[in-house]
């Protein structure tokens, strides 16, 4: 046996260590939501909760009804786009934390964009396209500016897009409470509706907006971008090791302020339908959290745009179900946060499993032939 | 403007300062302390949120505030234990385990606080300092709550201890260079989680001056993100215990300016002062790059490698 596989020389290897490394990819994340499922429900079990329960009510909260479905896949779509945002920067080393920020932002261009257009009832499907250009351009100008600080004078950016995310959220509550306010929102400051005519319908024979389709052609698109293409090959290089990639004469700056831009505007699409397909207007709603989820959505992916879909759906679920879950078992909206956050440990903790499972390392692989 | 209006601005901006930069002085400390050990700890925002619920769940059930002070620092300690001793284990990211810890911080304090957002706690009680003032403003600008001195009385014993003492060297040299402390018989992990738990004991502090002192209640919106900006914090007082109780006057100071230009009847712009100091950190940390700010950063941590 250990003959013939000498003998087969480099690619069949070469080809068991990917498929060893992708299982090993998978098995862990995996492995770590189990862990965290049996933490959490010795945590419901210390407060008298029935774990069964809970678990079975996000099942049937999730997933159980067509409407739930549809429910939790409404909640993944900005999810989606924000984990995007996460994933698409750390394929290139960086830590970007703003999606929350270019969210806002991009909502908030979009909405300010439509006030005109719809005052002058521009044509619906130009005011839309209009409007998610500018959504996307901002969001991603926005975030642009962590990758370009970043390059051009090393400013970290994971706190840079923190700080940003607040001034983001300053100026669109500069201009919601001011300028562009709409005299008739009373209690919470918003800019003017931009109107049922010009707002996104939903995919038909369900009640799903077309948001969630945008999520995902964009995650096969950034898949194929970042996988197959020499872009994301660079982009790769650069995020293995910038100054190997700079030695190699790659264009790391641009490189960094392209995938920020990207990032950004994955961020920005998600305030874009925010606005035009749940909200109708900009307003603090935009700021609801999406994007730090977004961070636990990408870790959990392992950076893998395809692999974001599927996680955002079980964290959409998780989301779903929280209203079914306090009526029934009595519990705070908070439960579904401390399940994400116990999610989030278990999970970064586990990173440090990568390479101590034999049975995932190339170098046994006589064994198993 | 007259002066009388001018006056009105610097009175209520040093008597918001003093109000607002509490929780930033502890919350920065705590940052100091964890970073110059070679660490960083994104999550201190998770222990502001739960000291602040702990804070005020110990104050109500025992009457005391200052047990629940003294409460709200050990649930500071126990993230601090968790995020230290998870950063520990190999290949392990610091930055993402603490944007962890911070959802998992609030998960908890949002799980466990429904039941006080109702009831009333006592509160911490302010020194009355502005007693020889005959204006009446600057009276009430000059209550100055008990933390606040205590806060810049660790600031000054930090700064002391960590230039002077066997435990300020040790915390130095392991965020300076983990193989010179190796060399010298330290434990760099020990020291790390350590530092990372006192730091974790000052955030929560921090959270418990917000639920007893000011704003003074608990409720899941009470944190405004200043948990978040202690990294920034620390970068605009270059890893010095003395500077960041400037930086957290000079950030609770222009977080004054907007509502102090309100109480003169500016309005414009209130929203946009709220920015003010983000936007002075993001200037100060492009202009700091490759000076001095960059070198007085400890060399282990990763955001100055």
């Amino acid at each position: 046996m250990a003959q013939a596989e000498t003998s087969f020389a480099t690619p069949p290897a070469y080809d068991t260590a990917r498929i060893r490394a992708s299982i090993e990819a998978v098995a862990i994340p995996l492995g770590a939501l189990v862990a965290s499922a049996i933490i959490f429900s010795v945590f419901l079990t210390l407060l008298g909760k029935s774990p069964l329960q809970f678990f079975e009510l996000v099942w049937r909260g999730g997933f159980g009804s067509s409407f739930s479905l549809q429910n939790t896949l409404q909640r993944a779509t900005p999810l989606i786009l924000t984990g995007l945002a996460f994933a698409i920067p750390a394929r290139i080393g960086l830590v970007m934390i703003g999606a929350e920020g270019a969210l806002v932002i991009g909502g908030f261009a979009a909405a300010a964009l439509a006030i005109p257009l719809v005052s002058a009832e521009a044509p619906v499907y130009l005011t839309m396209l209009l409007m998610v250009l500018i959504a996307m351009a901002a969001g991603g100008a926005w975030n642009a500016i962590a990758g370009w600080l970043k390059h051009s004078r090393g400013v970290n950016e994971t706190i840079s897009t923190l700080l940003l995310t607040y001034i983001a959220i300053a100026i669109m509550n500069f201009f919601v409470e001011g300028a562009l306010r709409d005299p008739a929102s009373q209690n919470k400051p918003s800019t003017m509706p931009i109107g049922k005519d010009y707002m996104v319908g939903n995919i038909p024979g369900t009640d799903v907006h077309w948001g969630l389709v945008f999520g995902l052609v964009l995650a096969v698109a950034l898949q194929v971008l970042m996988s197959r293409t020499t872009f994301g090959f660079a982009a790769r290089v650069t995020g293995g090791n910038p100054r190997a990639a700079l030695a190699q004469g790659l264009p790391v700056g641009t490189l960094i302020v392209v995938c920020s831009a990207i990032a950004g505007a994955c961020a920005g699409l998600a305030g874009y339908f925010e606005v035009a397909a749940i909200h109708g207007q900009a307003n603090a709603s935009l700021v609801a959290g999406y994007g730090f989820t977004g961070i636990l959505v990408a870790f959990l992916a392992r950076h893998n745009p395809l692999m974001i879909v599927p996680v955002a759906i079980m964290f959409g679920a998780i989301e779903a179900s929280g209203g079914l879950i306090q009526r029934r078992m009595d519990m705070p909206d908070a439960t579904a946060l401390v399940l994400q956050g116990i999610i989030f440990v278990v999970l970064l903790a586990s990173d440090s499993l990568y390479g101590r499972f034999a049975i995932f390392q190339p170098k046994i692989s006589t064994e198993r032939t | 403007m007259t002066a009388e209006a001018l006056t009105t601005i610097l009175i209520a901006m040093l008597g918001g300062a003093i109000r607002v930069s509490t929780p930033f002085i502890f919350v920065a400390l705590g940052e100091t302390l964890t970073e110059k050990s070679g660490r960083i700890n994104l999550g201190l925002e998770g222990n502001l949120v739960l000291g602040a619920m702990v804070a005020y769940a110990i104050s109500f059930h025992t009457g005391s505030p200052w047990l629940g002070v003294l409460a709200a620092g050990f649930s500071g300690v126990f993230l601090g234990l968790m995020h230290g001793s998870i950063c520990s284990l190999k290949k392990v990211n610091d930055i993402a385990v603490g944007i962890a810890m911070m959802s998992f911080g609030i998960g908890v304090a949002f799980f466990f606080g429904k039941p006080y957002i109702q009831p009333s706690a006592p509160r911490l009680e302010s020194l009355p300092l502005g007693g020889w003032a005959s204006n009446p403003a600057l009276q009430q600008a000059l209550e100055i709550n008990p933390l606040f001195i205590v806060g810049i009385l660790i600031a000054i014993v930090m700064w002391w201890a960590l230039a002077n003492t066997r435990v300020g060297l040790v915390v130095r040299m392991t965020g300076d260079s983990e193989p010179a402390a190796r060399a010298m018989g330290i434990n760099p992990i020990k020291v790390r989680i350590l530092a990372t738990a006192a730091g974790g004991f000052l955030a929560g502090i921090g959270g418990a001056f917000l639920s007893l002192s000011y704003p003074g209640s608990w409720n899941e919106g009470l944190s405004s993100g200043q948990g978040l900006m202690a990294v920034a914090l620390v970068i605009f007082a270059r890893w010095n215990p003395l500077r960041c109780i400037l930086a957290a006057l000079l950030f609770g100071a222009a977080g004054a300016l907007g509502p102090a230009l309100q109480s003169v009847g500016i309005s414009q712009g209130y929203y946009f002062f709220n920015a003010a100091p983000y936007i002075l950190t993001l200037f100060i940390m492009v202009a700091a790059t490759g000076s001095n700010s960059a070198r007085a950063a400890p060399g282990e941590l990763s955001i100055a490698k």
